[in-house]
C-alpha cells in the first residue's frame, strides 16, 4: 500500500449524499455491506485508494481501518496506486488467448510506450493485464475505464487508444460491426421476432 | 432447432428496447401479481416440476433449493441474493441479461423472492460489469416507479426491495458463501458448509442464491408452464439454456437452444462451425473454464447437458463451449488457465493457496519444455491433492483442466519437453 | 444427543459438538493447525481433514458438526494421504530454517511434518519469501515462516479487541499484516506467540538466547497483578529465560499480560544481591551478620510504638506473616499492607474481595465499574469482560477514566459524585443494574486510594445493595486490585492494630519523630521523603526507591525464586515455584525474618515453611485451602461523609512499569517507549469506544 500522494480524503458534498443513499440500502447495523461501494465511490472521487481512504470509510462505517484494508488488498479493482485517467485492461485469459490477444497486448503497448502495470509519463494512461473481463464470445477485448471494447485486432485496438489520446472517446462494443453477441453477419436465432406496441 | 417462440431471451442481441415498455411489449410483467397469487408452495412446486437446474454450474434443482428456506419468518428475515459475479472465463451468458432483458431478472426477482419469503433481494454483479450494472438499476428505478416492485409488488400486498450491489474485482464470489461474505463487507472468502446459505446466510439469515439465468428464466416458467419449460432437453436436464460459444469458431457468438442439444450441432448450427472444418478441431472446453476439456472424437456427439457432460468426465458448468482447432497451443492455454486459478485462489485454506501456485509453475516449465517428463505425473498427483480437500470448489475447478489435459493431451506435453532437451542436445 | 462412531468406538456427545471435540473425548487426537478452542473457527489449515463414511470429500473435522450415525475415521489411509498432501503443501513455501528458529523443539508444524512429512521435498520451485513486519519490541515477526493459519488475526481481533491484525491481499501472496497506521499495542500482545503454530511471530526480547529443550520449566503464579495467573516460567540454568501462561480456566484461561510475560528480563537486572549498610551516607556492602547487627544496634530496645512496617505489592504471605510476628514481639502496633493507602476494610472479608470471581463475571448482565480501568489494571480480566460483552445481553458502565476498554460501556463521568447518586437512586444506571439478574460492580483501587476512599467504598457497597449484586447464589460485589499481596496482607490482618498506625500515620510520625524505624517488606511506593529521620530497613528484591532510602538493605527473593504464597483479587490462595534461586546471597524473605529475629532477641517461633505455614493457617484459616475461593460473608463496612471533587482515576498510569521488577525490565522500557504508556487509548478507534 502506497500513501503517495494523498495525506487525506473527505467526500465532496455529492458523494457523502450518494454514500448515505448506499449505506441505506443495507440493514441498520449493518452498514459494513457498503464498505465496497464507498471504496468504489471514493475511488472514482480519488482515482485511487489510499490510507486516508480507508481510515475515512473506516471511521463512516464503524470498521477498524485493517478490515478495510483487507477489503482493498483482496479486490483487483482497487487501486492502491494512483493510476492514469484512462485504464487500459487487457483481457489475456483463454478465450482471448484463443482470439488473438497476445497481438492487441503487443499493440496496447506499443501504442502506450509502457509495460504492463505501468503508467504513461504524463500520467494519462495506465495498462494492466486482467483476467477474464466476461466478454468471452466478443474477444479478444479490452476495458478502459467503464467501457468495453470487444471484438479487437491489433490495429482496432491501436486505433481506440490513439483515438483516446486524442481526448475523443471510440463507441464502447464490437468494433467489426456486429451486433453485439450475436454471430457476425447477424443472428442464426430471434430474427423474425416483432412486437406489439415496441417502438421502432 | 429451438423455435423463436420458445426462447425465453427474445431481447439477447439487444435489438429491442431494454427498457420496461420493450420489456412489457415482449411479455415481461404479464399477470405477476396473478403467479404470486398463486402461493408460495404452487411457485416453488412449478419451479421443480419445470426440471430447472441451477444455470451457474452446479445444476441443482433450483426449485430443491427453494425449497430449503424456511416456510415462515421467523425473527431473522429472509433474503434472496442473485449471483450475478459472471467471472467463469467463457462465460458471458448473465452479461446479456442485464443489459438487454433486465426485467426478466427484476421480475425473476420478485417471483423468487416471493417463493422464499424474501422482502428484500440483492444483485451481486461483478465490478466490471458497470455499464450493466447501469441497465440493472434503471430496469429496478423502473419496475419501483410503476409499482412492480416495492411496498406493494404488482398489487400483490407483497413488499419487495430490490438492490443492486456491485463486485469489485474476484472471481472467487462467485461461490456463493464467498458472494455472501463479499456482500456483508469483508473479503470475499467462502464459508465453511454446514451450515448452508438457506439456513445461515447473509447478515446470517434463511437465505436464498441463485444465478441470474436461473432467476430470469423463472417467470417465462411461471406463465408458460413447467410442463413447457421441462419439454425441452432429455429428463432431469430440461429447459432452454443460453450457451456460450467462443475460440476457434467462425462465428462465436451467445445463443439459447434447447438443452441436450449435440454439441456439434451447436457449434455448426449457431457459431459457424469450427475454424477450418469440425475435422480441424483438437477439443473443447464444454462447460467454461472450469471443467475437463473434452478431445475431439468425444466433442464428434457428445450432448450438451448436465448428465451427458457428465458421463464424459466433464460438466456442462456455465455452457460455455471454449472451442479450441488444431492449431492450438492446448498446453500453453491450460497454463493460462492454472495462472488464473492462482491468481484468483482467496488464499484460504492450504491446498489451494499452495496448491495452485505450485500446479501453475509446474505448468509453466512444462509448457516451456523445461521439466522432465516423470514431473507430468507429479503435477497429476498435486492435482489429487488439492481437489476435494478445500473449502470450496475452486481449487477442484483448478485441478481438473490439468487433469482433464493430461488424460487426453499427455502427448503434447511430453513433446514439448521432448523438444527443449533435443535442441539444447 | 447425537451418537456417533469414530474410529469404530462409538460415543455420545452433545448436539453441536464438533467431529474434532468429539474425538477429542476419546483421546484422539487430530493434528490441527488453525483451530484453537478460545478462537472462532477458520478451517482453513486442513490439517484436520477427516474421513466421514458416506460423505464424497473428506471434512475438517474442526468445523464439522457430529451427526447422528456418522461413522467417521481420522487415521486410515485415506485421511493419512490427505494429511500428508496438506503437510506437503504446508512445506513447500516454509522455510527449512529450523535448526536457527526459536519455535524449533516446540513447534506444531516440525512436530506433525514428523507424522506426515515426506522425508525430502519435490518442490523444484522459487520459494516464497514475505517481507518482515515491525510488530514493536514485544514480538519478533518471521513472516516467510507464517503458515497462514490466522490465530493471530482472531485472537487480536475477537479476545484482545484491537483488531490491527489482517490477511492482505489473497492467493499465494495473502499475508498477515497489521494495519500501517496501527501499533501491536495491546496489552495481550504476547499471546500471539503462543498461539503462532509455527515460528512466525517469536518472542523478540528473548530472541536466539535459548533451545526450547534446554529449559526448566516450573509450573508457577503470576505476580504482576493480582489476578494470580498461571504461569509456567522457564529458565536455564538460574537464568528465567521467558515466561509463559497455562491454562486455568479460573482465572486467566491460557492468557497472560505483556507485563507477566515480558517482565521477566527485569529479574536480572537491579537485584539486591548483597546486604547493604548506610555507613556516612553511603551504602555499602555488607555482611549478613553486620547488616543484622546495624539493625539490632537501631532497633533493640526501642519501643514497639516507634516501629512500623509497611508492605509492598508483591510480598508474600509467608514473608507478611513473620513479619507481623516479629512486629508483634516487639510491641509494634504500626504495620500497613496497603501502601498506597488505599481505604480497603480489612475486618470484613467480603469487602476487599472479587466476590464474583473471576469466570464468574461471564454470568453477570450488567456491571457497573468505579474508578478503575480494567484494560491495563488486569488485561486478562479485561479480555474476560469483552467475551462476556460478545455473548450479548450485557450492559456495562463506567464512573472513571474515561477509556476504550474493548467492550461497548456508557461513560457515566469521572466524577465520584456518580456514584453518590446511584446510592441516592438518583441515576438512572441503577435502574439497569436493578434490572440485571446478575448485576455486578467493580470498584478499583482508583476509588479506594484516595481520602475518600472509606466513603466510596460505602457507597459502593450501597449501591450492591440497592441494585441486588448481593443475594443468594451471587455476590457481584466485586474488587479489582492491582497488587498481588494485597488480599493476603488483609487476609493477614497486616494493618494496624489496636492503636496503630496506618501507612499515612507511619510516615507522619516519622516526619514528626514518633516513628524512629521503619521496615519496608518490598515497599516502594510510598513517597520515600515521608520517612523523615528514621531508621530504614528495606527487604527485596530490586534496587528501587526503597533501597536508595533505606539504611540496611536486606536482599530478598523475587517471585520466581521462591515457594511462597499469594492470595489473588478473588481470595484464592495460591503458591509460586522456584524456578531459579536467588541471586548472590539474597534469601528467601521469610527466612531473612526469621533469622532477623534471632538477632533482635524475638526469635519466632517457626523454623520450616511447614511450621510457618501451620502456625499461619492456625491463625488465618484461609490458608488452609489452596487454589480455591470461598464465598465471603456479606457485611457493613465503607464510611459516610462526603465526596471528594477530584476525578476519578486509574492507580496506573503505566501499565509496562508498576513495580520494582518491571521498572527494572530495559523490555517493558522499550514498550513504554514504543506504544506510550497504555494509557487505554491508543488513538485508533477499534469500534467497541464506549
Amino acid at each position: 500500500m502506497s500513501n503517495e500522494d494523498m495525506t487525506n480524503f473527505a467526500f465532496t458534498p455529492e458523494n457523502l449524499d450518494a454514500a448515505r443513499k448506499i449505506i441505506a440500502r443495507y440493514p441498520s447495523g449493518r452498514q459494513q455491506s457498503a464498505v465496497m461501494p464507498l471504496l468504489d465511490l471514493a475511488q472514482r472521487q480519488a482515482g485511487w485508494v489510499g490510507l486516508p481512504v480507508i481510515e475515512y470509510i473506516g471511521e463512516m462505517l464503524e470498521m477498524a481501518p485493517i478490515r478495510v484494508q483487507e477489503v482493498v488488498t483482496f479486490y483487483t479493482m482497487y487501486n492502491q496506486h494512483p493510476v492514469g485517467q484512462f485504464h487500459v485492461q487487457v483481457c489475456t485469459n483463454i478465450c482471448c488467448l484463443l482470439r488473438g490477444c497476445d497481438g492487441v497486448a503487443e499493440a496496447a503497448r506499443e501504442s502506450l510506450g509502457i509495460g504492463w502495470g505501468e503508467t504513461t509519463e504524463d500520467g494519462r494512461f495506465t495498462l494492466s493485464e486482467v483476467e477474464c473481463l466476461g466478454a468471452c464470445v466478443n474477444a479478444p477485448m479490452m476495458q478502459i475505464n467503464d467501457d468495453y471494447y470487444e471484438d479487437l485486432t491489433p490495429e482496432t485496438a491501436k486505433a481506440i487508444i490513439e483515438a483516446f489520446k486524442q481526448g475523443e472517446t471510440p463507441k464502447p462494443g464490437p468494433q467489426n460491426g456486429r451486433q453485439f453477441s450475436a454471430p457476425e453477419g447477424g443472428p442464426t436465432t430471434l430474427k423474425d421476432l416483432t412486437f406489439a406496441g415496441e417502438k421502432g | 432447432m429451438l423455435r423463436d417462440q420458445d426462447r425465453i431471451f427474445t431481447n439477447l442481441y439487444g435489438l429491442h428496447d431494454w427498457g420496461l415498455k420493450g420489456a412489457q411489449a415482449r411479455g415481461d410483467w404479464d399477470g405477476t401479481k396473478a403467479i404470486l397469487e398463486r402461493g408460495r408452495d404452487a411457485i416453488v412446486e412449478e419451479v421443480k416440476n419445470s426440471g430447472l437446474r441451477g444455470r451457474g454450474g452446479a445444476g441443482f434443482s433450483t426449485g430443491m433449493k427453494w425449497s430449503f428456506m424456511p416456510k415462515t419468518e421467523g425473527a431473522r428475515p429472509h433474503y434472496l441474493v442473485v449471483n450475478a459475479d459472471e467471472g467463469e472465463p467463457g462465460t458471458c451468458k448473465d452479461r446479456e441479461i442485464m443489459r438487454f432483458d433486465p426485467h426478466k431478472l427484476v421480475e425473476g426477482c420478485l417471483i423468487a423472492g416471493f417463493a422464499v419469503g424474501a422482502h428484500a433481494g440483492y444483485i451481486y454483479i461483478r465490478g466490471e460489469f458497470y455499464r450493466e450494472a447501469e441497465h440493472l438499476q434503471a430496469a429496478i428505478d423502473q419496475a419501483y416507479a410503476a409499482g412492480l416492485i416495492g411496498a406493494n409488488a404488482c398489487g400483490s400486498g407483497w413488499a419487495f426491495d430490490l438492490y443492486v450491489h456491485r463486485g469489485m474485482g474476484a472471481y472467487i464470489c462467485g461461490e456463493e458463501s464467498a458472494l455472501i461474505e463479499s456482500l456483508e463487507g469483508k473479503k470475499g472468502q467462502p464459508r465453511l458448509k454446514p451450515p448452508f446459505p438457506a439456513g445461515v446466510g447473509l447478515y446470517g439469515c434463511p437465505t436464498t442464491v441463485n444465478n441470474v439465468e436461473s432467476i430470469a428464466v423463472v417467470p417465462t416458467i411461471m406463465r408458460r408452464g413447467a410442463s413447457w419449460f421441462a419439454g425441452f432437453g432429455r429428463p432431469k436436464n430440461s429447459g432452454t439454456k443460453l450457451f456460450c460459444i467462443s475460440g476457434h469458431v467462425n462465428k462465436p457468438c451467445n445463443v439459447e437452444e434447447e438443452m441436450s442439444i449435440p454439441l456439434k450441432e451447436l457449434i455448426e448450427k449457431h457459431a459457424g462451425g469450427v475454424r477450418g472444418g469440425w475435422n480441424n478441431l483438437l477439443g473443447v472446453i464444454p462447460g467454461g473454464c472450469s471443467v475437463p476439456v473434452l478431445p475431439k472424437e468425444t466433442c464428434d456427439d457428445v450432448l450438451m447437458d448436465f448428465d451427458a457432460l457428465r458421463d464424459v468426465r466433464s460438466g456442462l458448468g456455465t455452457a460455455a463451449v471454449i472451442v479450441m482447432d488444431k492449431s492450438t497451443d492446448i498446453v500453453r492455454a491450460i497454463t493460462r488457465l492454472s495462472r488464473f486459478y492462482k491468481h484468483e485462489s482467496c488464499g484460504q485454506c492450504t491446498p489451494c493457496r499452495e496448491g495452485t501456485g505450485w500446479m501453475w509453475r509446474l505448468m509453466e516449465r512444462i509448457d516451456a519444455g523445461n521439466a522432465r517428463i516423470d514431473e507430468i505425473d507429479l503435477l497429476e498427483q498435486v492435482t489429487r491433492q488439492v481437489e476435494g480437500h478445500t473449502i470450496c470448489a475452486l481449487a477442484d475447478a483448478a485441478a481438473w483442466p490439468i487433469q482433464g489435459l493430461i488424460r487426453h493431451f499427455r502427448p503434447l506435453m511430453e513433446a514439448k519437453i521432448q523438444a527443449r532437451s533435443q535442441s539444447a542436445a | 444427543m447425537p451418537k456417533l462412531t469414530i474410529d469404530g468406538r462409538e460415543i455420545e456427545v452433545e448436539a453441536g459438538t464438533t467431529i474434532l471435540q468429539a474425538a477429542e473425548h476419546l483421546g484422539i487426537e487430530i493434528p490441527r493447525f488453525c483451530y484453537h478452542e478460545r478462537l472462532a473457527i477458520a478451517g482453513n489449515c486442513r490439517m484436520c481433514l477427516v474421513e466421514v463414511e458416506k460423505m464424497p470429500k473428506p471434512v475438517a473435522s474442526c468445523a464439522m458438526p457430529v451427526g447422528e450415525g456418522m461413522v467417521v475415521h481420522t487415521n486410515n489411509a485415506n485421511v493419512r494421504k490427505a494429511r500428508q498432501g496438506v503437510m506437503e503443501f504446508l512445506l513447500i513455501n516454509h522455510p527449512l530454517d529450523c535448526p536457527i528458529c526459536d519455535q524449533g523443539g516446540e513447534c506444531d508444524l516440525q512436530d506433525q511434518a514428523m507424522t506426515y512429512g515426506g522425508d525430502r521435498g519435490r518442490y523444484q520451485e522459487e520459494k516464497r519469501s514475505v517481507e518482515d513486519k515491525d510488530y514493536g519490541p514485544l514480538i519478533q515477526t518471521w513472516m516467510t515462516r507464517c503458515i497462514h493459519c490466522t490465530r493471530c488475526i482472531r485472537f487480536i481481533t475477537e479476545v484482545a479487541g484491537t483488531p490491527v491484525l489482517g490477511g492482505l491481499g489473497r492467493s499465494e501472496h495473502m499475508e498477515v499484516g497489521r494495519y500501517v497506521g496501527s501499533a501491536v499495542s495491546s496489552e495481550l500482545s504476547g499471546n500471539l506467540i503462543d498461539l503462532c503454530p509455527v515460528g512466525a511471530l517469536t518472542n523478540k526480547p528473548a530472541a536466539y538466547t535459548y533451545r526450547a529443550w534446554e529449559l526448566k520449566k516450573t509450573e508457577s503464579v503470576d505476580v504482576m497483578d493480582a489476578l494470580g495467573s498461571a504461569i509456567r516460567v522457564d529458565a536455564r540454568g538460574n537464568e528465567v529465560i521467558r515466561v509463559l501462561p497455562r491454562v486455568n480456566d479460573d482465572i486467566n484461561e491460557e492468557w497472560i499480560s505483556d507485563r507477566s510475560r515480558f517482565a521477566c528480563d527485569g529479574l536480572k537486572r537491579q537485584r539486591l544481591d548483597r546486604c547493604f549498610v548506610r555507613k556516612e551516607g553511603r551504602l555499602v556492602p555488607a555482611s549478613w551478620g553486620e547488616a543484622f547487627a546495624a539493625i539490632a544496634d537501631n532497633v533493640k530496645g526501642m519501643a514497639g510504638t516507634k516501629i512500623a512496617a509497611i508492605a509492598g505489592d508483591q510480598a508474600d504471605c509467608e514473608t507478611l506473616f513473620a513479619v507481623k510476628e516479629l512486629m508483634a514481639a516487639l510491641g509494634s502496633p504500626n504495620l500497613d499492607c496497603r501502601q498506597d493507602g488505599t481505604r480497603l476494610d480489612a475486618s470484613v472479608r467480603a469487602s476487599y474481595l472479587f466476590n464474583s470471581t473471576i469466570a464468574g463475571i461471564e454470568d453477570a448482565d450488567a456491571l457497573l465499574i468505579v474508578g478503575s480501568n480494567p484494560r491495563i489494571e488486569a488485561p486478562v480480566l479485561n479480555a474476560r469482560l469483552r467475551k462476556r460483552w460478545l455473548k450479548g445481553g450485557f450492559k456495562a458502565a463506567v464512573i472513571g477514566p474515561k477509556a476504550d476498554l474493548h467492550f461497548k460501556h456508557e461513560w457515566l463521568g469521572d466524577n465520584a459524585s456518580v456514584l453518590a447518586d446511584l446510592a441516592a437512586g438518583k441515576h438512572p444506571f441503577l435502574e439497569v443494574l436493578k434490572g440485571a439478574d446478575r448485576p455486578a460492580i467493580i470498584v478499583g483501587q482508583g476509588a479506594l486510594a484516595r481520602e475518600d476512599g472509606a466513603v466510596l467504598l460505602g457507597l459502593a457497597r450501597q449501591v450492591a445493595e440497592a441494585a441486588g449484586c448481593v443475594k443468594t447464589g451471587w455476590n457481584g460485589f466485586n474488587v479489582l486490585h492491582t497488587a498481588a499481596a494485597r488480599v493476603g496482607g488483609l487476609d493477614l490482618g497486616f494493618v494496624p492494630q489496636a492503636g496503630g498506625r496506618d501507612v499515612a500515620g507511619i510516615l507522619a510520625g516519622a516526619q514528626s519523630g514518633e516513628i524512629a524505624a521503619v521496615f519496608l517488606v518490598g515497599a516502594d511506593e510510598i513517597d520515600m521523603k515521608g520517612l523523615g529521620n528514621a531508621f530504614v530497613v528495606y527487604l527485596g528484591s530490586h534496587g528501587d526507591a526503597g533501597a536508595h532510602r533505606a539504611d540496611v538493605v536486606l536482599p530478598g527473593a523475587a517471585y520466581t525464586e521462591k515457594n511462597a504464597t499469594y492470595v489473588n483479587t478473588e481470595g484464592r490462595v495460591q503458591r509460586t515455584r522456584l524456578a531459579a534461586f536467588p541471586p548472590g546471597e539474597a534469601k528467601e524473605d521469610w527466612r531473612v525474618i526469621r533469622a532477623l529475629s534471632d538477632a533482635l532477641g524475638k526469635p519466632l517461633a517457626f523454623d520450616t515453611p511447614k511450621q510457618l505455614r501451620e502456625r499461619m493457617a492456625g491463625a488465618h484459616p484461609v490458608f488452609a485451602a489452596e487454589g480455591v475461593v470461598k464465598p465471603a460473608a456479606w457485611g457493613t463496612f465503607g464510611a459516610s461523609g462526603n465526596v471528594a471533587a477530584a476525578p476519578l482515576a486509574s492507580t496506573i498510569d503505566n501499565f509496562y512499569q508498576t513495580d520494582p521488577i518491571s521498572r527494572a525490565s530495559k523490555t517493558m522500557a522499550e514498550c513504554t517507549a514504543a506504544f506510550g504508556a497504555g494509557c487505554g487509548c491508543n488513538g485508533k478507534k477499534t469500534g467497541t469506544h464506549g
